[in-house]
């Protein structure tokens, strides 16, 4: 017996060693030190009872995270930061990062990428050599940009897209870019001209994220429904009938700043400024004494004409980190995917909620189904344009409108360029008649929520 | 300097601005006077650092004696590969340390044994008697665990979602009675008409109610749309007799549902100030429970049965004048009250300052006492909560299943001083080695449950390995609950939390 058992234990012996170098060794060829990828490999290399039914074991997978796979991360804030780390840690070598904004000193309690005397310098550029540093092979490429200076020939080389972004807006136009990528043959989607979009929203203790497949489930605009449009104070509140602090800082941001001008002609209010900021608060703070209405201090003036959302690491930790985890599972095939959306709120112990967000039948960006407008011709222009700002599903921001007129493009109202606005300004007033629009008429919509124009179909009702 | 401090007081400000609008000062200068000990320099714990250091921890102190390993540094991001075969704590302190130059940081080199359930028994009871909050947290696989261990954490200020008003519209004290007797709705102009605050038509309208339905308040919903019809029956009427434009009247119909709760103390506020905590006040007892008392001195003896009055009304329709006429009747009724209790302070004991009795008054509805169970009992056959568990186990793909599952991995290294499925030849044969500890853990304490192999086969799979995200999952959810023992806002959970990154579904259980 005790012969049997010592060549038994030999052979375990040298099994134990070489598994341990294969554990432990990896891919010596990247410069990676032994066990680096332990965490990693166990959810690539094994087979499990939970694993999408996709999914193949293998010693290559890893490779393809290091080498290959390619990652855009779009935001290096809040939620940025911690999906660069993130990702870097599991694998992802190739990532892009896309971020427009320069680093502020508030900042700094949460993106921990950024040091006080990086204050100033572009969030990408610093988020980027930072990880680089600190996780060595990783090759994040920064792009001092915002998501518009690019067109479908860059989005289409990632394999995943992942959004901490701070904007309604913006999230609508990633989904729209994605969108505008998908090739139907015969009707039929293109499964590989699917990239799938990971979204993750914080504020305060509450937060969310989904997992997008454009053309396949709900997208962006088909939960449109879920963001409550931003609270605007009525403006006879504001010039008649303050009874809030922030009434009063409305007031002076919104009436007094435009006739004062204090610091200069033409030299617009900006929350950046500390000086504006403090002659709003100084002000509104009069305005307020004179109604006999306490509370307002800097941090709410400060607050309120920044529309600052309160933020801390924590909350973006736990979203970053669930949005990191669908974008393995995605490139690794490792599990199926969140489907499709996640709430948390950790205010009172921690909630959590996952649900299915369903596809909008007729949503706008992804459904493929014509828009109707139906108005009757005595509608003037300008209630189409109320109709496209105010619609709960559509809530375009600055929509132009034009029309193919006696086989030419004319353009009916467009107000983000001054000459053209103040041109084109007279047709609201016009009916749909006046203007020549006849039923059936194509009209094409173009707004900073979507890179497409949108076709909408006039039904002209009687 | 002064004027040094004063720049570092408003760069800090700067600095911590979007976290201060969550906690205030008050809470930051909490955060800023506590010393938090984190065992362990795994991800999991430098991601919970990493998450107190940014927002300006008073200063830390890591106790690790492992060495730094290849295998660490790569889920570790405060950890670099130059420092493989250094002490663990020691390289992570450098650069959590170097994230805030406000926070101190330092290490011990100690090595914990973990044998998790040994060793965090032995802690627990330690910490538990020297009334330290403990909060075990652990990644293993794609499972994230926090059990938060704390005797009796008061918490002042909860900030609930969706709170109430207190209008007190069912027994309006005495001040705001006399100011609703000033106005005459129908003897009133259009424009006063028109910016009338709801409050005080809801409260006009009720007492017209009242006469004619015996004195009885709308009970149902039948009752209730009459009132609401009554209500819209005083909207103004222009010259042909089509209603005018009255927005506050249609806040008034909005707001009737709520404003017609009953004013009266939750379940959750009674059964705080029956605790036992609340009865015998000596010099040693802390401010929570002396407020506590001397709130209910007033409930039972000014306050006719209802708390002070909170004092804050919500925006409404309304000329300025109008509005802060009434939002001052509440406000000053609620300083007046506020000052009662503070008598009974006095006459309880002692003086606990008079913001914080200002703060108390105004956060008496939503008071919260969390109370956990310790790890003894959890852990006892005699106290171990078997209802829980064997209830939440009839979803067999809950999350209770990942508990046992990490029970019984403890047990698997204590009886073979390793976790399953380490390395890849390991994985099937421990499978049958782990079911055994399942199934004498189930036993021991006599659950009659069944945990699916997949589970068991899953767990081996994982092979005790700590993914970064999942890791990150759990740094950001247990440092926010250390936030909210230390600054004494928000409410913790209690007293165990499991994540599933699978499913990417949460439980949280009170085992």
């Amino acid at each position: 017996m005790a012969d049997a058992e010592e060549p038994e234990k030999k052979r375990r012996k040298i099994e134990e060693l070489t598994e341990k170098m294969a554990v432990d060794g990896g891919h010596g060829d990247s410069g990676d030190w032994d066990g680096r990828w332990n965490h990693v490999k166990k959810f690539l290399e094994r087979p499990g009872p939970f694993t999408h039914p996709d999914f193949e074991p293998s010693i290559e997978s890893l490779g393809f995270l290091l080498e290959t796979c390619k990652i855009l991360v779009i935001g290096a804030g809040g939620l940025g930061c911690e999906l660069l780390k993130n990702l870097a840690l599991s694998g992802f070598r190739h990532i892009h990062v896309v971020d427009m904004d320069t680093i502020d000193i508030s900042n700094l309690n949460r993106q921990f990428l950024f040091r006080p005397n990086d204050v100033g310098r572009p969030k990408a550029d610093v988020a980027a050599d930072f990880v680089n540093n600190r996780i060595p092979g990783c090759k994040v490429v920064p792009h001092f940009n915002k998501i518009q200076d690019f067109d479908e020939s860059f989005y289409r080389q990632f394999h995943i897209i992942v959004c901490g972004l701070d904007s309604i807006i913006a999230r609508r136009w990633m989904n729209g870019m994605l969108i505008s990528l998908l090739s139907y043959n015969d009707g039929v989607l293109d499964p590989s001209s699917i990239i799938p979009l990971i979204d993750g929203g914080t504020e305060g203790f509450k937060g969310n994220a989904r997992v997008i497949l454009p053309g396949m489930t709900a997208c962006i605009d088909c939960t449109l429904a879920l963001y409550p449009p931003q609270i605007n104070f009525p403006m006879c509140t504001i010039a008649s009938m303050p009874r809030l602090p922030e009434h009063c800082v409305e007031y002076v941001r919104m009436l007094q700043w435009p006739k004062d001008e204090p610091f200069g002609e033409g030299v617009g209010l900006d929350g950046d400024n500390p000086e504006h900021i403090q002659w709003v608060f100084q002000r509104a703070h009069e305005r307020a004494a004179d109604y006999n209405i306490t509370g307002v201090t800097y941090r709410l003036t400060q607050g309120v004409v920044k529309r600052i959302i309160p933020a801390v690491a924590s909350t973006n930790a736990v979203i970053a980190a669930a949005c990191s985890t669908e974008v393995f599972k995605m490139a690794s095939s490792a599990y199926i995917p969140l489907n499709n959306y996640l709430v948390f709120n950790d205010v009172d112990g921690l909630y959590t909620y996952t649900f299915e967000a369903e596809r909008k039948e007729n949503c706008s960006a992804c459904s493929q189904v014509p828009q109707d407008l139906q108005f009757p011709p005595s509608a003037k222009l300008q209630e189409v344009l109320e109709y496209l700002t105010e619609n709960a599903s559509l809530q375009m921001k600055s929509p132009a409108i034009t029309a193919t007129l006696e086989g030419k493009n004319k353009t009916l109202y467009l107000q983000t360029v001054a000459s053209i606005e103040e041109r084109t300004r007279p047709n609201l007033c016009k009916t749909l008649k006046e203007l020549g629009l006849s039923d059936g008429q194509e009209l094409a919509v173009a707004d900073i929520t979507t890179p497409q124009t949108v076709l909408f179909k006039l039904k002209l009702t009687s | 300097s002064k004027r040094t401090m004063a720049v570092t007081k408003a760069s800090k400000d700067q600095k911590y601005d979007r976290q201060l609008r969550l906690w205030g000062d008050h809470g930051q200068e909490e955060l800023e006077n506590a010393h938090v000990c984190l065992i362990n320099s795994t991800a999991s714990g430098t991601e919970i650092l990493k998450n107190l250091v940014l927002p300006g921890i008073g200063a830390f102190t890591i106790v690790d004696g492992h060495k730094v390993s290849g295998q660490d540094v790569g889920n570790n991001f405060f950890l670099s590969n130059n420092s493989i075969g250094r002490n663990r704590a020691q390289a992570a302190t450098e650069l959590l340390q170097e994230l805030n130059t406000d926070v101190s940081g330092n290490f011990v080199e100690e090595v914990c044994v973990f044998n998790y359930e040994h060793t965090c028994l032995r802690l627990g009871s330690v910490l538990w008697n020297a009334n330290i909050p403990f909060l075990v947290c652990r990644t293993y696989g794609l499972v994230g665990y926090m059990r938060l261990v704390v005797k009796e954490h008061t918490v002042i200020e909860s900030h609930p979602d969706n709170a109430l008003e207190d209008l007190r519209l069912d027994q309006p004290f005495a001040e705001l009675k006399n100011h609703i007797q000033s106005y005459d709705l129908e003897g009133m102009g259009k424009k006063n008409h028109s910016h009338t605050p709801w409050i005080i038509i809801v409260a006009k309208y009720l007492e017209k109610w009242f006469s004619e339905h015996n004195f009885q308040f709308p009970k149902n919903y039948k009752e209730k749309e009459a009132f609401k019809q009554l209500i819209r029956q005083g909207i103004l009427k222009s010259e042909k007799g089509t209603p005018e434009d009255e927005e506050n009247f249609e806040e008034a119909i909005k707001n009737v549902n709520t404003a017609l709760n009953p004013t009266k103390i939750s379940s959750g506020v009674d059964d705080i100030f029956n605790g036992e905590q609340c009865n015998d006040i000596t010099s040693q007892t802390p401010a929570f429970w002396v407020m506590t008392r001397a709130v209910r001195e007033f409930v039972h003896n000014d306050g006719g049965g209802n708390l002070p009055v909170r004092g804050s009304i919500p925006d409404m329709i309304a000329d300025s004048e109008k509005f802060i006429t009434l939002q001052n009747i509440y406000r000053e009724k609620a300083m007046q009250d506020a000052s009662v209790v503070s008598k009974h302070v006095e006459s309880l004991l002692q003086s606990v300052g008079k913001v914080c009795e200002t703060l108390f008054c105004k956060n008496a509805a939503f008071l919260r006492v969390v109370r956990c169970r310790s790890l003894v009992e959890e852990y006892s056959v005699e106290t171990v909560n078997k209802d829980a568990i064997t209830s939440c186990m009839d979803s067999a793909d809950g999350e209770m299943v990942l508990y046992l599952m990490l029970r019984s991995v403890d047990r698997f290294y204590q009886q073979h001083s390793r976790y399953p499925g380490v390395y890849n030849y390991q994985v099937e044969e421990d499978i049958s080695k782990l079911k055994l500890c399942v199934n004498s853990l189930l036993q021991e304490y006599s659950l009659n449950v069944n945990v699916k192999d997949d589970y068991i086969h899953e767990f081996c799979r994982y092979g005790a390995s700590e993914p970064h995200t999942v890791a990150s999952f759990l740094g950001g959810s247990a440092a926010q609950e250390a936030i909210k023992i230390i600054t004494r806002q928000f409410v913790p959970f209690n007293n165990t939390f499991i994540y599933n990154a699978m499913s990417q579904t949460t439980a949280t259980f009170q085992l």
